[in-house]
Parts: structure tokens; C-alpha cells; sequence
């Protein structure tokens, strides 16, 4: 209790100091609220035993929006596997969603978008790097901070032309055979990726 | 013999580790003569059940030093995974916060918990943050369920809370674990029970000898909604929703996609600090049982010399008595 204590007690002076509306990506001290108010009830029921730690305290916190547009995008690109990128600064990202590529520049509105299977280019200077991504989630805060969730994640130079033809067959070919509606939905995910590997490879 | 303790292992070692756990010298010495196996008329104790104790003894610590260096070696294989699954929770936890304190109706309480035994304690914590939690969110129109992962949760809460486990999955590593496996366990769970929050229970593996008991909670997107009409996530209105979809249908997959990616997460971790944990166990068992030899081997010598001097004073008085 008294080493939380310290911790929140350390917290304040920053959270007086700063002014400024923060938007909720970064909403520290609603989180340290919702913290203190967990450890209070779990006291209150349970006094004898520790309270368990919760997410908050094993992230570091985000930074806050600043004033003017900062020159830099910060991505967070991270697989179940690996970071494959955390906290890079780029120039530019151009994600997959289901809608269509979109670009992402620093200063980008905050949104939430769902991906498709697609390509996924990070534009450094001028190196730009792509990789074919199984569907997931990217989200952009205010404060110029993108994070892309997905579950595979392979280099543009990894893919092997040929076995994607040779799987685009099959499944077009299962498709068109599938009689239950659960084997067309797999049949359909099948000619979906296939065709998006096969554009990637090609555009 | 060796095979024998290894075969009857939980009986073996639970009998083992209630004598490693003990007692000064002077009770094992006279622990150890059963009066029907000395035979009568001896004054001595029998070395021969000395050095049969001896022998298991140290079958068992060479067992269970076996067992310790094969949990460090797994340990080593599934912590970088650990490590590099840590990012993926991040952006969940930064787009919607965490909120443990939420109040909702029906939460369902997630244990994670390991499959075999020899651990140490952390299965124990675990399922008495379950039972805390348990108790913390519940209130006269709240209704909590568990849903256990591993067979030794699924052991200790059937006994009193058998009526609120709704599913149990157990022999999660059979094979190497990996995303695929947990997404359709993740699937199985959001498809059979109803829920408004569900809260993980896990051990987050900060080193080999330092387990943190944590809770991660996952809103179902109906409380997401809410909250972010009204409540502590405020600011998700701001978030422009991409895509064709309603922002109900963008809810629902991102909820299902944080449920996964976190117990992805928390499953690894759990994995890990069970075999940190049975490192330590392990080695405080070796560690015992040596020190149980020891003094074994002391009383051992102790006995052997007397009996020799026994016998020298016997030879000595009988030859001074013919002679004398």
C-alpha cells in the first residue's frame, strides 16, 4: 500500500503541471483514477491479499497531443510473434483498410480502422519497406502515434510467386465446389488473400 | 527404485517433501527403528534401514535436480516468445484504457492456470485472486462465471464453486503454444458465454523468482458503447471509424481482437512463470534433500562406529573374562 502510495504521490506534480486537455489515448490520470479505485474496493473486500497488478502498470505512458504537428509519425507495428516496429519514427504509412489503402501522415485525425489483407508500406526518407499483412486493426491517436495489430506479418520479398497462383487455383476451385455455406466462407477467405498476395506481388 | 519413486511420483514426493520439509536428526533416528524390523534382543539400530533411506533420498534429489534443469531449459524457449508477445496488448490498452474497477453485470472471471503440478505456489495465488475478484464484482443483481484454463484451477475451485464454472479447457501445451491456438480458444469462449466484462487472471512473468498475480480486463462492445456515450471513455467518440462498417460492428471485432491478443499475452506469461516457478521449487527440493543426506550420513557414521566399538568391548570383556 505504501509503495503505491509513493507512486501516486510522484504522479501528481506532473499531472498539476500539465494544463493542458489531454485526449484519451493518454489519459493518465482517468487511468490512475481507475487504478486507485480498483485498489481501494479490492481493500476494502479483500484486505489480506495483494492487489493483483493491472495492464496500466506494465505500459509506459503514451505522450500527450502537442500543439503544432510534429514532423514525424511514431508506429507501433506489432504480430502476436514480434515488435516489428515499436515507437519508429516514419514519414509515412499506408495501410490496407477495408475501405481502400489509406495514407497516414504525422497529424493524421484520430481513427480506428480495420485492415484487410493487403500491403503494409512504411516510408522512411527514402527507404520504404512493405510487407503483407493478414488482416488486424491500426489505430492513430491525436498525438501522431499509429499502432497497426496483426496477426502475420511477411516482407514483400519472402512471398513465392508461384505457390500464390498454385493456391489461388485450389481455392477458386473449392469455392466453386463448396456446398455448405461454412465451406464457401472459407473458400472465399482462401481466393481473398490469394488475390491480395497476387496483387501485391504484381503492383 | 529410482524408477519406481519416478513412476509414483505424486505419492513418492509428496511423502518426500513432508520429510524434506522436517525435523532434527534426533527424531529421523528414532523414526527409523520401527520396533518389528529390528530384530530382538539388539542394542544398536540397524544400519541397513539408514542406508535404505539414504538411497531414496538421493534418488529423489537427483530427480528432482533432473526436473529443474528441464524447466530452465523451457524456460529459455518460451521466454523470448514472452518478451516479443509484450507489445501486442499495448495498442489495446492505449486506444481503451483499462478500467478493473468497472461495474457490470455479468462478468466472467478467466483463471489461467497450468497443467501440472510441482510449481510452487502460483496456481494457489491465482485461484485466490480468482475467488477475490469473484467476491469484488459481485453484488445482488451481478452474476460472475469462471471459465478455467489448466487442470489445477479446475481442481481446487470445483470444489466450493462448482456450479459457476461454465467451461474449463485443460492440456493447453500439448503442443507449442502459439496464436492460432489460443484465437480458437478465444473464439470457443466468446461464442459460449455471455458477458459484459471479462477479467483475466494470470501471473505476469517479471524474472525467474519474481511472478506478479495481474487482472486484464476486456469489455464486451456493448459496454464500450456506453461507457463511451457517457462514461470513462469519453474520448472514443473522437476516433473517426474507418470503413464501410457501423461503428456496433467495428466494436464488436475490435473486442474480440483485444480478447485474443491479451490472452495470447497472458497465456505465455502464465506459461512462463510456471516454469520459473517449478525451477525454484525444484531447486529448494535438491537443495533440501542434500541437507537431509547429510545429517543422515552423520547418524549413519554415529551408528556404524558404535556398533564397531560395541562389538571391540564385547571381544575385549570376553577375552579379560577367560583370562581373569
Amino acid at each position: 500500500m505504501f509503495r503505491q502510495a509513493t507512486r501516486l504521490v510522484a504522479m501528481l506534480p506532473r499531472i498539476i503541471l500539465s494544463g493542458r486537455i489531454r485526449t484519451f489515448s493518454s489519459d493518465l490520470p482517468a487511468a490512475e483514477m481507475a487504478d486507485r479505485n480498483f485498489v481501494e474496493a479490492w481493500k476494502k473486500v479483500v484486505p489480506n491479499l495483494e492487489p493483483p497488478k493491472t495492464p496500466l502498470s506494465f505500459m509506459k505512458p503514451r505522450p500527450p497531443p502537442p500543439s503544432s504537428i510534429p514532423p514525424k509519425l511514431t508506429v507501433n507495428f506489432v504480430l502476436p510473434c514480434a515488435s516489428e516496429l515499436s515507437a519508429k519514427e516514419v514519414d509515412m504509412l499506408i495501410i490496407p483498410a477495408t475501405a481502400g489503402q489509406m495514407g497516414v501522415l504525422p497529424g493524421h485525425l484520430s481513427t480506428i480502422a480495420e485492415l484487410r489483407p493487403g500491403v503494409l508500406s512504411v516510408h522512411e526518407g527514402n527507404e520504404v519497406r512493405k510487407y503483407f499483412i493478414s488482416s488486424g486493426f491500426a489505430f492513430i491517436h491525436a498525438n501522431s502515434v499509429a499502432d497497426v495489430v496483426t496477426v502475420e506479418a511477411v516482407p514483400l520479398d519472402r512471398i513465392d510467386g508461384s505457390l500464390v497462383q498454385k493456391g489461388l487455383a485450389e481455392f477458386s476451385q473449392k469455392l466453386s465446389l463448396a456446398s455448405t455455406d461454412m465451406e464457401k466462407a472459407e473458400a472465399q477467405i482462401g481466393v481473398d488473400v490469394h488475390s491480395a498476395l497476387n496483387a501485391a506481388l504484381s503492383g | 527404485m529410482a524408477m519406481a519413486a519416478f513412476v509414483r511420483r505424486g505419492r513418492r514426493i509428496a511423502a518426500a517433501s513432508s520429510l524434506i520439509s522436517s525435523q532434527p536428526a534426533v527424531t529421523v533416528r528414532s523414526s527409523l527403528i520401527p520396533e518389528e524390523q529390528a530384530p530382538l534382543g539388539v542394542r544398536y539400530v540397524s544400519t541397513q534401514v539408514v542406508r535404505n533411506r539414504m538411497k531414496s533420498i538421493k534418488n529423489i534429489q537427483k530427480i528432482t535436480k533432473a526436473m529443474k534443469m528441464v524447466a530452465a531449459s523451457k524456460l529459455r524457449a518460451i521466454q523470448t516468445k514472452a518478451e516479443n508477445s509484450r507489445g501486442l496488448w499495448q495498442p489495446f490498452v492505449a486506444l481503451l484504457g483499462d478500467f478493473p474497477s468497472v461495474d457490470v453485470k455479468k462478468n466472467v472471471i478467466v483463471t489461467i492456470s497450468s497443467d501440472k503440478g510441482l510449481c510452487g505456489g502460483i496456481n494457489s495465488t491465482s485461484v485466490k485472486i480468482s475467488r477475490a475478484v469473484y467476491k469484488l464484482t459481485s453484488g445482488p443483481e451481478n452474476e460472475n462465471k469462471y471459465v478455467l484454463l489448466g487442470e489445477k484451477a479446475k481442481a481446487q475451485l470445483i470444489r466450493d464453486s462448482k456450479k459457476d464454472i461454465e467451461l474449463s479447457f485443460t492440456e493447453l501445451q500439448r503442443n507449442p503454444l502459439n496464436y492460432t491456438q489460443v484465437s480458437v480458444l478465444a473464439d470457443d469462449i466468446l461464442k459460449n458465454v455471455e458477458f459484459d466484462a471479462l477479467r483475466i487472471i494470470f501471473n505476469k512473468f517479471k524474472s525467474v523468482v519474481s511472478f506478479l498475480p495481474s487482472v486484464a480486463t476486456v469489455l464486451s462492445p456493448e459496454v464500450v458503447e456506453r461507457e463511451s456515450e457517457g462514461g470513462k471513455l469519453g474520448g472514443l467518440d473522437s476516433y473517426e471509424i474507418e470503413g464501410g462498417e457501423t461503428k456496433g460492428e467495428i466494436l464488436q471485432n475490435l473486442s474480440e481482437f483485444q480478447f485474443s491478443c491479451i490472452l495470447f499475452n497472458a497465456v505465455m506469461e502464465n506459461a512462463c512463470s510456471e516454469q520459473g516457478a517449478r525451477m525454484s521449487a525444484m531447486d529448494s527440493s535438491s537443495r533440501n534433500a542434500g541437507e537431509m543426506l547429510d545429517r543422515l550420513t552423520l547418524a549413519y557414521n554415529r551408528t556404524r562406529q558404535a556398533t564397531i566399538t560395541t562389538e571391540l568391548i564385547e571381544i575385549i570383556s570376553g577375552k579379560s573374562a577367560l583370562e581373569g
